[in-house]
């Protein structure tokens, strides 16, 4: 009987057959909705189908119907987690085709702002994976780094997150005055947190075992899957848009550009971290070299008179009033803007018919090309790689499913 | 590679196949039949001289009431040069179809898998060709311009909270 049984068992074991399982769309450890078809070997995964789109909003029709200002708002919708750096690719693009630069000052501003963004993500980025991977204080300890941090954004543009700062043509408002001081001590705060955060997760085991060789891609797979930023940098190739394509001040500033060996999620891990210093460094630099003067265009075709003009006399109303109800009239044509976001390149494709409104507004996010590759980084792992591998590629709903 | 000169190096290497050529806000931009699709991404991926190695964007645009009234963008960037180029192919209202690049570029698989999805734009030879961002249930591409704007399409029947609340009291 016992012999039976244990027949039975191994006739019908578990591990020896191939089974489908369906992760997500809502999974607790994806913080993302997406879900997962793996087809699994026991726990080995031979092949893992991605579906997105459960965040979709239609943000590219939306932005059919708006003015090109009225957009803003909705590019903050895009990645969340660096809002500000949506918005700088946004006007940036816009103001490609209108063929204007923006007053010097405003260049900084939005130098400062984008950097101040990108560190957020990656603290979003790097305190969610290690909370993933066991080391829940390494996540409270960036939580509340990056929290300092939304306190100067909320100073500068009123709002924590959804901040629709820049405007073709220019900022909404100027840094406070005490701005300088304050990054500098919310920075020295952070050196103090990261150090920690370095000192508990670089040596660490168990951190290292569940990242390295996890998620790996070839720099060849990586390029035909049109990975950039970390994602890329991870497998050695030197490909930053602010170093390739410098825009803004950037050119300006003396800044490194991590590269990894292996294009594994170590990898990824430690370029992001690194960044974070970058980044620090960046601002520094931009805090020191900033000029005064206007932080908008002076063209009262492209960007709101000042208020005492809109209450005081008939031509500021009427200008504040077609600008609001007509829009910027922005002449035909189309452009391609590209900046450095914070996972990956970060472009807009705007086609103008010169109506007010964009005729097509297309996003290039970074997210949406990591997830099309993610089946082909997991291949071969263990489901629990998933998550690690996930949160990496570090995917933002907003602004892969739009 | 300043853009005029991609750009003459582009026409030489393409005899005929350049169907119109211009420089834009800093884009240079190539247009040409989708006949020649494969053979021309192809070469500007593979050979040396341009090296377009990443497909930086794969999208389309509706020019309705037009003829040809839609277009594929392709844009591409070479990691070796350091340069740029916007190929596009225009696709009459009748035939929305154009050669999948899908062999070329993995990523090109989801690109015009969301193409297809928002415009309705079919790519011959794909491997997978469905819906990405919208439900397989979804009628019409949302994004030509004469799908309407505020047009809604629910799974599951919508309840107005209003006429309709949960609890009666």
């Amino acid at each position: 009987m016992a012999e039976a049984a244990a027949q039975l068992v191994a006739e019908h074991d578990p591990t020896s057959e191939i089974m489908t399982l369906q992760m997500g769309p809502s999974h607790p450890a994806t913080h993302g909705t997406i879900k997962f078809t793996l087809t699994l070997d026991g726990e080995r995964i031979l092949n893992c189908e991605t579906e997105i789109g459960y965040l979709h909003r239609g943000f590219e029709k939306m932005c059919e119907q708006r003015t090109w200002n009225h957009c803003v708002p909705y590019t903050d919708r895009l990645n969340y987690a660096s809002p500000l750096i949506n918005n700088v690719a946004f006007a940036l693009t816009a103001e490609q085709l209108l063929d204007v630069e923006v007053p010097e000052r405003c260049q900084y501003i939005r130098v400062i702002m984008s950097e101040i963004s990108r560190i957020t993500d990656h603290l979003t980025c790097l305190g969610m994976a290690a909370t993933e991977a066991g080391a829940i204080s390494v996540g409270f300890y960036m939580m509340e780094s990056r929290e300092t941090l939304y306190d100067l954004v909320s100073a500068v543009t009123g709002a924590r997150l959804t901040v629709s700062y820049a405007r073709v043509g220019g900022v909404t408002q100027d840094l406070p005055n005490d701005f300088a001081t304050r990054v500098r001590t919310a920075f020295a705060d952070m050196r103090r947190i990261l150090d920690d955060c370095d000192k508990l997760l670089s040596k660490n085991r168990i951190f290292i075992d569940r990242m390295s060789g996890v998620g790996t891609i070839s720099q060849e797979d990586a390029i035909s899957y049109s990975l950039t930023g970390p994602l890329l940098r991870a497998t050695g190739v030197s490909y930053d848009v602010r170093k390739a394509q410098p825009y803004l001040v950037y050119d300006r500033f003396d800044f490194d550009v991590p590269t990894g060996t292996q294009g594994d999620n170590y990898d990824r891990f430690s370029i992001r971290f690194e960044e974070l210093k970058q980044s620090m460094h960046i601002i520094e630099q931009a805090l020191n070299g900033i000029p005064n003067g206007p932080i908008r265009i002076d063209d009262p075709h492209i960007t709101l008179p000042e208020k005492k003009d809109v209450y005081g006399n008939i031509e500021g109303l009427m200008n504040h009033f077609k600008l609001v109800i007509e829009g910027v009239k922005i002449p035909p044509g189309e452009a391609f803007g590209s900046v450095e976001g914070a996972n990956g390149e970060l472009s807009f494709y705007l086609v103008s018919d010169g109506s007010g409104r964009p005729y097509r507004v297309r996003v290039r996010g970074p997210s949406f090309f990591g997830m099309a590759a993610m089946g082909h980084m997991l291949q071969g792992h263990l489901i629990s790689d998933i998550i690690t591998t996930f949160g990496m590629i570090n995917m933002i709903g907003g602004e892969c499913d739009r | 590679m300043a853009e005029a000169d991609i750009l003459s190096q582009i026409e030489t290497a393409f005899p005929g196949k350049i169907q119109e050529q211009h420089s834009l806000h800093g884009n240079a931009t190539i247009v040409i039949d989708r006949a020649d699709a494969l053979e021309v991404l192809g070469e500007l991926r593979g050979n040396a001289d341009f090296a377009f190695n990443l497909l930086i964007d794969l999208t389309a645009a509706d020019f309705f009431g037009k003829e040809p009234r839609f277009e594929v963008v392709y844009h591409l960037h070479s990691l070796t040069h350091n340069h740029r180029i916007r190929v596009k192919i225009r696709l009459p209202e009748d035939e929305p179809q154009t050669p999948s690049i899908s062999a070329l570029w993995k990523s090109a698989n989801w690109l015009e898998r969301e193409v297809w999805d928002m415009f309705g734009i079919s790519f011959s030879g794909h491997p997978d060709l469905r819906r990405i961002l919208m439900y397989e249930e979804f009628r019409g591409h949302p994004l030509r311009k004469d799908y309407p704007v505020n047009k809604r399409q629910p799974l599951v029947e919508e309840r107005d909270p209003i006429t309709n609340p949960w609890s009666k009291g």
